[in-house]
């Protein structure tokens, strides 16, 4: 193997379609080598596609990061047992996550792309139905899937025996409507099944018990429109990008205070100081505050954090994680304790209320953030805040509750003064009887 | 479960166990067993809200946090115990080793109570309450909560016996899983989201389950509270005595909560073998009828035909003066009901045969037929838990099929289990039935559909033809319920019997009533002695005679009459004298023969506890004591002995045996049944024999076939209906089924019926009208429900029972002929 | 440094609920569903329970079939799912009520949904929400959240709405209208937007379909669109989206090119004994 040589700093991968006449039609896709790696595909082995993606290092673009090709291997095969039951495909395009708005454009603009590798993708994991489920206030989103799934299955590419290969694929494309805890891969799957969105006990894991209680893979959209790339270029391709633990391309998505915003697709590993510098740098000069790598849920970080590596490890040595690459870049006007407060509201909205810490923990602070913001802090509320993040974080049934605690801890972490500060500037409020009396008299 | 206070190099794992570390003790547990339970078993309580070991594991309050380490690596966050299973090596540390784990309980438990009223003084739940008890064990002395709470109007009420305060819920979901898993009544949901979640109903359909009052127990805070009770006591003023239901044949444990004399709440007890931790509504609600204004508590003696309160002494001397003199003339007979307990019961049988020298005795306060004292004779008697089908049985059963039965409505408990045998192992479930019933759509069961009357052909074809029930009763272990309203078809008990002969499946006898197995053992019958031993057996009846210090002979030696037979006996004369205990005419298969027969016999006594139409009728009334206030047992359908003690003061009332012991005295006899206890213990001496005899091979009935403007009629009762012992329940009788007139679409349309407005049954002795509703019943077949609340029932109404023709019409269409 | 303008909402002393469950007991059997879901409806009912595996999965694109039929979701429409789908209508108000696009009272022709997440509240969000409710409102009362300015479903008549994050965060501030972005704007442009609507105009949205009404739209979600091919067009493209990439093409960047044939794919794994 040669010496691997940088690649540029932009790689337009799933993006490269993005600029093309009326992107989303079938013709410009097939015009750009579309549906030809579900030929090559077709042509393998299912097994051997599990291999290639387990060794083009590929991992799953929606938060979490988990190699993708295992998680296709963990799906029990065979005439017995769990391996006889249907397997299903489900892609979680329920993008929601403050900041992230990559899958929504992908979708809008190449959903191609997100088809065609469902179909490779269900090929390998001997699945003959796909949801897409979608988040319902991305109606184009849904449209535009539609139309290509209907344009797919007009030209074969789904419906039975595909392309002459006896494999069978039915793909729908299923709006969700209005909860960000559906993105959680068990809350998706009871959503789907017709339920409250609420996660589910692991385990079992939806690779053995997921829809309908049968083996089923859930992937971000990123990821599974990635695979038809990873066909088509191969694994040691995809490797040239990126970095050793975390290969390929990724869609940075900046957006705030900076002079251009918009969808950045670089090799995983780009930092924000490069970002910065494609997108003009920061919006009329004033300076970056506080940013967050990877959407609300990922701890923020400063402008010390302008050279950490927005891979993996990267972000997570740092003391972050990557998320969805989400980059929401703010500057020095806005206020650290406000910005939480807005966040911490979010996830109270949000919070799909099984669980008590995130259910109770969220409804608690963001009352203690909107008395802080509006006037009435105390002292004892910042340290009382931590104890209820400390809480909430790794006692909470799923992520979002960890999620929900990332930006305040983060910041009090970065800008404790700040809301010292704010509460100070506050008339003299310390005792929680004086409170008491204050919130009963304001109410 | 074995502590291991050797070094576990000198021991080994127990096949199918892992060995792990608990608070620093090693300890061998099951393989599968969660965490939660093995601490309990180690005698550490992890607290918990949303765990209840009957429901699958839930996760969600996240109060019972500990500190797990597997593989020597400790976990990066604290793991709920009531989801996370056992394992080999792993090292567990609960909130007394961990200073995490303590953290993290205390930490839920604050945010737990930010929204708690904190209202413990005034709440039924305060003094039993697992959060009030462990709020004090795992929780802060005080809370930084100092913002605003949400609130709630208050009480909501989710149904008419179920109340609401949804701010002192914590939101553990036990009430909606107990809904959704174990009763199948999902109506009572999870709404909103996050902080707003809540428990409710849909707007248009309350909480309308015959089991939510288990959902009152088990909720772990005093968000459930019941209408009947709601601020009516407190936990540590009540005294709490172990009890039995009376009101099916289960045998349910249940609690009984008495303050100052007065019943004030009853729960199901815990007993794994029969009712697990569940009972259904009306043996947890129905209890009033110890209070009732109809309760009769002083003898009455009739005299110039009124009846007159008279002491216990006068009472049973004229008692006992009207049948021996009856005696001497054309004789006594004796009925019983449902209600008693096997020592009355036996006290029945016994004054039978010693005091007015007659079988004519018989329990069955029903339909019954000569068929079905064959089948208890020769397949039911006798038979124990240790010998019959049980309860795991059931449960374990890969198939079950239920003949004039549906559990749902008349065996509550037997129902639960089938539900859990379906949800759990996937158990067929067959119903030999008229329409998929709501019990039916509840275990995945299959109707086998049948004209009412036609059963036992239809039983009999599908033996002879073979096929999907054959094949699945054929399976070891299968089994077949089948419930007293058999001997409504005849043949049916036959075909019972030849089925479970073909297949080899075990034969359950499910009666509806808490007393028929006991009294069947105790031998209120006409052709069997106590014991299953038989009338006609000369061996048999000696053997009782030597018992019971008789002289060689002096047994009536050939099988008396049933009840029917002593009715009709009684209404021609031929008996001069009834004694009747716990029988309500109106369940007879001819209710105004029946009370034809009362008011003609010579000379009635009457041993009861509410003014009832037989004591109207009598001419001695004996007031007995209620379950509450005497101790006693039933027999279960198991053939389970189901003891249970008084629970008030008994002072100044008598047990049935009691009572005829006394009046037995007065006739110059001996019955040796002065107390409960003397009167199972006369009966244990006797002991049983073996059932005796062949199954019955009495031909199928082909069913009636309806003419113009005619039904065959299908009936039976609903759990919650009119009934003695379910009088002043109003709370109960609020979550009764709609009584409505079900039948097909097309039979509708043939009838001229609508859905939705009412129809009319009409038979020469009189009408039934009730709206129509549609269901899966077979062309021809009408339905109704036998005890509608605040109505006669259907039998007394119509003078027509199931397999019966009736005419129907529906509004507007008065010219259906009747049949 | 100043607070960003705007006043969000004390949302935590709310009180939540309804005050009384109402319930008819005698209502409980057979058929009541409203006259409103025909025979259409049911077909359509019928052809969504038939696109998936299980039939209850069909239970969300219902509740939007619902609301393009009544605005809203009713009682009558909980009942309708129910009936259909044969699951208890506690069963369905449990979804219908998790569910933030399932709204309670009947909506305007149009709804509004304002993004006050952090991010686009920062960027101005808040202060175009705060704006639109005074502009709404009547009597002096801002318009709250989910409350509709004129007779819901008359020509005109705008349900508004703050929104969570609606994932358009580089074109911040984004407003959505019957799900259809209007992405960068401003206090000013909002109210233009509104004032057309009040009007009965309909702007184009920035990227989506020609606008419709909040009824067609849920008819969409449901899986009915009018004519697929034709909606599916639209500007869907900004500026922002394709930025990185006119930059690469811009400074000649790509990714590194790929074996002219697709490379082989790597042997099957060998079985495992």
């Amino acid at each position: 193997m040669t010496e691997p040589t940088r690649p540029d700093p932009l790689t337009p991968v799933l993006t490269r379609r993005w600029q093309l006449d009326r992107s989303w039609s079938i013709d410009t896709y097939e015009r750009t080598d579309g549906y030809t790696a579900l030929r090559t595909a077709l042509a393998a082995q299912p097994d051997q596609l599990i291999t290639l993606v387990k060794d083009s290092g590929l991992r799953g673009r929606g938060g979490a990061g988990f190699p993708t090709g295992m998680k296709w291997s963990f799906i029990p095969q065979g005439p017995t047992g769990a391996g006889a039951k249907p397997k299903y495909l489900v892609i979680n395009a329920d993008e929601g996550e403050p900041g992230t708005c990559k899958d929504i454009p992908t979708m809008m603009a190449d959903p191609h792309s997100l088809i065609e590798g469902c179909i490779i993708t269900s090929y390998a994991i001997r699945a003959n139905f796909c949801a897409i489920y979608v988040r319902g206030e991305a109606l184009h989103c849904i449209r535009r899937l539609r139309q290509a799934v209907a344009e797919a299955y007009a030209k074969g590419y789904l419906g039975t025996d595909i392309l002459g290969s006896g494999f069978a694929l039915d793909i729908v494309v299923h709006a969700g409507a209005g909860a960000y805890i559906c993105g959680e891969e068990t809350a998706l799957l009871d959503s789907l099944e017709g339920r409250r969105g609420q996660p589910r006990l692991k385990p079992p894991f939806p690779a053995t018990s997921g829809l309908y209680a049968s083996p089923t893979v859930v992937n971000n959209v990123e990821t599974i429109a990635s695979v038809p790339d990873i066909v088509s270029g191969g694994s040691d391709w995809f490797r040239s990008m990126g970095t050793e633990k975390s290969p390929g391309p990724k869609i940075y998505s900046l957006s705030g205070h900076v002079e251009r915003p918009g969808q950045y697709e670089a090799p995983l590993g780009v930092t924000l100081r490069e970002l910065l510098e494609l997108a003009g740098g920061m919006k009329d000069g004033i300076p970056l505050k506080f940013w967050t790598p990877g959407g609300s849920s990922t701890p923020l970080f400063t402008a010390e954090h302008l050279d950490v590596p927005l891979d993996f490890e990267g972000a997570a040595a740092a003391g972050s994680m990557l998320g969805t690459t989400a980059v929401q870049i703010f500057n020095e006007t806005v206020s650290v304790p406000w910005a939480v407060m807005k966040w911490t509201e979010f996830y109270k909205h949000e919070s799909c209320g099984k669980c008590t810490p995130c259910r109770e923990g969220t409804y608690w602070l963001v009352q203690i953030l909107e008395r802080m913001v509006h006037g009435r802090g105390t002292v004892e509320d910042v340290e009382t805040m931590l104890d209820i993040c400390d809480n909430i974080l790794g006692r909470s049934f799923c992520a979002l509750g960890d999620g929900a605690t990332s930006p305040i801890t983060s910041a009090i972490k970065y800008f404790r003064q700040e809301f010292l500060d704010l509460i100070a500037e506050q008339p003299a409020v310390a005792r929680p009887d004086q409170l008491a009396q204050m919130t009963g008299a304001s109410a | 479960m074995t502590l291991s206070p050797e070094k576990s190099e000198t021991r080994p794992v127990p096949e199918g166990h892992v060995r792990l570390t608990i608070d620093g003790v090693e300890v061998d547990a099951p393989q599968g067993e969660l965490l939660i339970r093995t601490c309990e078993r180690l005698g550490i309580i992890v607290p918990r809200f949303c765990d209840h070991p009957l429901l699958d594991p839930a996760g969600a309050c996240r109060q019972c946090l500990v500190e797990v380490e597997m593989g020597g690596r400790p976990m990066p966050k604290p793991q709920a115990s009531c989801t996370m299973t056992v394992a080999d090596g792993m090292v567990v540390k609960t909130q007394h080793t961990s200073p995490v784990a303590d953290k993290a309980q205390q930490g839920v438990m604050e945010l737990l109570l930010i929204n708690h009223p904190l209202d413990c003084p005034i709440c039924d739940k305060g003094g039993e309450c697992p959060l009030q008890n462990q709020a004090m064990t795992s929780g802060r002395t005080d809370s930084r909560f100092v913002d605003v709470k949400r609130t709630f109007p208050k009480p909501l009420p989710i149904s008419t016996q179920v109340l609401l305060d949804r701010e002192r819920c914590v939101l553990c979901q036990r009430c909606t899983r107990f809904s959704e898993q174990i009763a199948g009544d999902p109506f009572i949901e999870l709404l909103e989201r996050g902080a707003k979640q809540q428990i409710g109903v849909a707007q248009d359909k309350p909480f309308q389950s015959y089991f939510s009052g288990n959902t009152i127990q088990i909720c772990p805070v005093g968000a459930l509270t019941s209408a009947a009770y709601r601020f009516r006591s407190r936990p540590f003023d009540l005294v709490s005595t172990p009890g039995i239901s009376e009101h099916d044949s289960s045998g349910a444990a249940i609690r009984i909560d008495a303050r100052r004399g007065t019943v004030m709440r009853r729960l199901a007890g815990n007993d794994p073998d029969v009712n697990e931790e569940w009972i259904d509504d009306k043996t947890r609600f129905a209890f009033r009828y110890l209070t009732s204004a109809g309760r009769i508590t002083r003898p009455m003696v009739r005299v110039d035909g009124v009846l007159a309160e008279a002491s216990w002494t006068d009472a049973l001397r004229a008692a006992a003066e009207g049948l021996l003199a009856a005696r001497a003339q054309g004789g006594i007979g004796v009925l019983t009901g449902g209600r008693l307990t096997v020592e009355d019961a036996y006290a029945y049988a016994k004054f039978a045969r010693v005091a007015a020298h007659t079988n004519d005795v018989d329990f069955r306060a029903r339909p019954h037929s000569a068929e079905e004292l064959e089948f208890l004779a020769s397949g039911v008697v006798g038979t124990t838990p240790d010998t019959g089908v049980t309860f795991a049985a059931v449960e374990a059963a890969p198939a079950v099929l239920t003949v004039g039965l549906d559990p749902e409505e008349e065996a509550g408990i037997v129902f639960l289990r089938l539900r859990k045998a379906v949800l759990k192992h996937g158990q067929r479930v067959f119903q030999l039935g008229q329409w998929s019933t709501p019990g039916v759509h509840k275990t995945n069961a299959t109707l086998i559909p049948s004209v009412p009357g036609g059963e036992a052909a239809v039983l009999n074809e599908l033996a002879t033809a073979g096929g999907e029930l054959v094949d699945a009763l054929s399976a070891t272990g299968a089994v077949i319920l089948v419930g007293d309203r058999a001997a409504e078809v005849s043949g049916l008990y036959s075909a019972v019997a030849a089925l479970a002969t073909r297949t080899g499946a075990k034969v359950g006898w499910v009666p509806r009533r808490a007393g028929d197995r006991g009294a069947l053992e105790a031998g209120a019958v006409p052709a069997l002695l106590p014991g299953g031993r038989r009338v006609a057996d000369a061996a048999a009846r000696a053997e009782v005679e030597q018992a019971w210090g008789l002289a060689e002979g002096a047994l009536p030696d050939t099988p008396g009459r049933d009840a029917d037979e002593i009715l009709a006996a009684a209404a021609d004369g031929v008996l001069s004298a009834l004694v009747v205990g716990g029988v309500d005419p109106h369940d007879m298969s001819d209710p105004a023969g029946a009370l034809e027969a009362l008011s003609e016999v010579g000379f009635l006594v009457s041993l009861e506890m509410h003014a009832s139409a037989v004591t109207a009728l009598a001419d001695v009334v004996l007031p007995v004591a209620p379950d509450a206030q005497r101790a006693g047992s039933y027999v279960n359908w198991e053939g389970r002995r189901r003891e249970f003690g008084a629970v008030l003061d008994s002072s100044g009332v008598l047990p049935d045996c009691r009572v005829l012991d006394t009046l037995a005295v007065e006739m110059d006899v001996d019955l040796f049944t002065q107390t409960p206890a003397a009167s199972a213990g006369d009966l244990a001496r006797l002991g049983s024999v073996a059932a005796t005899g062949t199954a019955p091979t009495v031909g199928a009935a082909d069913a009636v076939a309806p003419g113009y403007g005619q039904a065959v009629l299908a009936t039976w009762r609903q759990l919650v209906g009119s009934g003695s012992l379910s009088v002043d329940e109003p709370h109960l009788v609020g979550t009764a089924r709609t009584a409505v007139l079900r039948v097909n679409a097309a039979t509708a349309e043939r009838l001229g019926l609508t859905e939705g407005v009412d129809a009319t049954v009409r038979t020469a002795r009189g009408a039934v009208t009730a709206p129509v509703a549609l269901a899966d019943l077979p062309d021809g077949v009408v339905w109704l429900p036998a005890n509608p609340v605040d109505a006669d029932g259907v039998r007394t109404a119509l003078g027509a029972g199931h397999g019966d023709l009736v005419g129907v019409t529906g509004a507007g269409n008065l010219d259906g002929g009747a049949a | 440094m100043t607070l960003p303008e705007g006043n969000p909402e004390m949302n935590s002393a709310e009180v939540t609920g309804p005050d009384e469950v109402v319930w008819h007991p005698e209502a409980t059997e057979g058929p009541i569903a409203s006259p409103a879901f025909d025979e259409v409806t049911r077909q359509r009912a019928k052809e969504i329970i038939a696109r998936y595996p299980q039939s209850r999965s069909a239970l969300l694109p219902m509740l939007h079939l619902v609301q393009s039929v009544e605005n809203h979701v009713s009682q009558a429409g909980i009942r309708f799912c129910s009936e259909m789908l044969e699951i208890t209508t506690a069963e369905v108000s449990a979804v219908a009520t998790f569910y933030t696009m399932y709204k309670r009272n009947p909506c305007g022709e149009h709804l509004v949904s304002v993004c006050t997440n952090t991010l686009c509240a920062a960027m101005g969000g808040d202060a175009i929400y705060a704006r639109l409710q005074d502009k709404l409102g009547s009597e002096g009362r801002p318009l709250g959240h989910e409350e509709t300015a004129g007779e819901p479903g008359t020509p005109g008549s705008i349900t508004l709405e703050h929104a969570e994050c609606l994932a358009a965060c580089d074109l911040a501030p984004v407003i959505q209208v019957n799900y259809e972005y209007f992405d960068n704007q401003s206090v000013d442009s909002a109210e233009e937007l509104v004032d057309a609507l009040r009007r009965g105009e309909k702007p184009h949205p920035t990227r989506g379909a020609p606008l419709t009404d909040l009824r067609t739209v849920e008819l969409e979600l449901a899986g009915f669109h009018p004519d697929l091919a034709a909606v599916a067009e639209g500007p869907s493209i900004a500026p922002e989206t394709v930025r990185g990439a006119v930059l690469a093409d811009e400074r000649g960047w790509t990714a590194p090119a790929r074996p002219a044939e697709h490379p082989a794919l790597p042997p099957l794994p060998e079985a495992k004994p």
